[in-house]
């Protein structure tokens, strides 16, 4: 698939936003005041500015409210619903916590779980797609979630918590590798089904039907790159889970040393997770490609 | 609304015949020709007469090679050559129709036919995603999404002759390798065609339940010993000249030097 930078920006910068919405929904931290003013500042800014830049793919993003009307069928428009309930909810809470020194409990746990719905979405709206072996996984909504949890912490400033939710993160990530690369073979999607004429020999691409590219090339075939794949597998797991790690854990009495390495550890965990969308993309085989004789 | 009909009045698609198609691309034109003319937005091209032109189509004609494995009775096999024309399947349970967050993908209860309601698609391109077969492209003028509309606008319209109402890739096709109707009665004569030859869906792994058909091609002719149908003509008419021409040959085998022909 085309690792659209749009939409790796949106699923970064949007799973880390309702992570950290979904840690200040539940009180930890339970802060209020400027301080919580700030926090969801962040959050917000995250989460909304993801959603922006997802419309930037869309042909006709002036059309985008219809999107909320398929909820139905539509993991899409799921999607939409749940992040704007997320929003609303989260909103009138952070009202509470910033404005009137109080924290509405209740409010605040549909307002984590609808958080917590939002990256789940997302996540259905790719291991849907039975057309892309990589991403029909249930290793897959894990993957978004362990993910989000584990930058929410991070973002969320709890220290001892988010060690070990980016550690269960990093496994997942790993187990989604190891799985993920059997998973185009598992499939049995070969050129032989695809053009029903596997049972009587080797089907090679001929000839393609068009000399120059097309939509179906640019949008499902993406081959350079990924000879690149396993060091950056390398550099998104040391960027986004191993680093972060050590900076939290590594012991400390000046608050200043304490601080940075907070800040050097939520910018390390976002580029390893930026590193890891790509891959999450790029890697991602479209059976189109079969009728191309291509991966 | 993207719920998918749990059944249709009527099955309308292609039987699309691999044994004929003689790979001319003729219905990849008449296709782009009519669909650019008619409903819906035009199918536009990109950088048309520049060094990277491309653009988007509805049907697209692929050629594949099939090389048999060799077997006892048949060592050396030849390879077969498959033209292979690909548009929408109209699918029974279409990915692309549930997909859709806004509605416009939508199948048709009274045929089956899978459309694109354009005021209504924001151009997300998911359906595409969704599409096992690369049925639907994005228009990048329009910015939204293009598929086959198995020519709703000809196979109904009153205006057009009764020989014309049926989709354009149809009635071009020279070869004959297209053929349209009701997939669902099993009397209909693209029916009993399926029935006969054998006729097959694509990735039938992928549950999509295509209503288009295909086709296979039918097993190459075999090779006979006797291609050369003017090797009997040519073949040596005597082994040894006699007479006199038998002599002179003989004697000039016999003088000294390098004797270019025959045998000593
Ligand atoms: S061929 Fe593709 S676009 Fe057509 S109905 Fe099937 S899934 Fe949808
Ligand atoms: S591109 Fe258009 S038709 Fe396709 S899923 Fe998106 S809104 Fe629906
Ligand atoms: S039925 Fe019409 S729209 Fe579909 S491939 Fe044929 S000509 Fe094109």
């Amino acid at each position: 698939m085309h690792p659209a930078p749009s939409v790796i920006l949106f699923t970064t910068l949007s799973g880390l936003g309702f992570g950290l919405l979904a840690f200040l929904g539940l009180g930890y931290p339970g802060v209020t005041g400027w301080v919580a003013f700030v926090f969801y500042a962040i959050a917000y800014g995250l989460a909304v500015g993801g959603l922006l830049a997802s419309t930037f793919h869309l042909g006709r993003p002036e059309r985008a409210l219809k999107a909320f009307s398929q909820w139905k069928t539509s993991w899409l428009s799921r999607e939409g619903i749940c992040s704007v309930a997320a929003l609303l909810v989260m909103a009138l809470y952070a009202t509470g916590a910033v404005f009137m020194d109080s924290h509405w409990r209740v409010l605040g746990i549909i307002g984590a779980a609808l958080s917590l719905g939002t990256v789940f979405t997302t996540s259905m709206i790719y291991t849907q797609l039975k057309t892309i072996p990589r991403w029909n996984m249930s290793l897959t909504p894990l993957m978004f979630l362990s993910f989000s949890l584990a930058g929410g912490a991070l973002l969320a400033g709890q220290e001892s918590l988010a060690p070990w939710f980016l550690l269960i993160a990093g496994a997942v990530q790993l187990a989604y590798w190891v799985q993920g690369d059997k998973a185009f073979a598992a499939s049995g999607t070969t050129m032989g089904t695809a053009t029903g004429l596997g049972d009587r020999g080797t089907v090679r691409a001929f000839e393609p039907p068009h000399t120059g590219t097309n939509y179906l090339l640019r949008e499902f075939v993406h081959v350079v790159g990924r000879k690149h794949a396993q060091k950056l597998r390398v550099i998104s797991l040391t960027l986004g889970f191993v680093l972060p790690v050590l900076c939290l854990w590594l012991p400390t009495d000046s608050s200043m040393v304490k601080h940075l390495m907070a800040a050097v550890a939520v910018l390390s965990h976002l580029a390893g997770i930026a590193v890891s969308r790509w891959l999450f993309f790029a890697q991602a085989e479209h059976v189109v490609g079969l009728y191309y004789g291509k991966r | 609304m993207t719920e998918l009909p749990t059944t249709t009045d009527r099955k309308m698609g292609l039987v699309i015949d691999l044994d004929t198609c003689v790979g001319c691309h003729a219905c990849v034109i008449s296709c782009k020709g009519w669909n650019t003319e008619n409903y819906g937005a035009p199918l536009s091209d990109e950088d048309a007469y520049g060094a990277d032109p491309s653009g988007t189509f509805l049907n697209r004609v692929h050629s594949f090679e099939v090389q048999p494995a060799a077997t006892p009775a048949q060592p050396d096999p030849a390879a077969q050559l498959i033209h292979f024309p690909k548009s929408c399947l109209h699918c029974e349970d279409a990915p692309c129709v549930t997909v859709c967050p806004t509605g416009a993908s939508y199948k048709r209860v009274e045929d089956g036919i899978v459309l694109v309601n354009e005021s209504d698609c924001i151009g997300c391109g998911l359906c595409a995603w969704s599409c096992p077969y690369g049925a639907r492209e994005l228009d990048l003028a329009a910015g939204v999404m293009k598929k086959c509309t198995l020519c709703v606008d000809r196979i109904y319209n009153e205006n057009l002759p009764e020989v014309d109402r049926v989709p354009s890739c149809v009635r071009t096709c020279p070869a004959g390798a297209r053929h349209f109707g009701d997939l669902g009665d099993p009397n209909s004569e693209v029916s009993q065609l399926v029935a006969e030859r054998g006729g097959m869906d694509l990735m039938p792994e992928m549950g999509t339940k295509p209503v288009n058909k295909y086709l296979p091609p039918r097993p190459k002719d075999q090779i006979e010993d006797q291609v050369d149908i003017l090797a009997p003509l040519l073949a040596p008419v005597t082994e040894d000249a006699g007479g006199f021409l038998g002599w002179l040959d003989k004697a000039l085998d016999k003088l000294p030097g390098q004797s270019s022909g025959g045998t000593a």
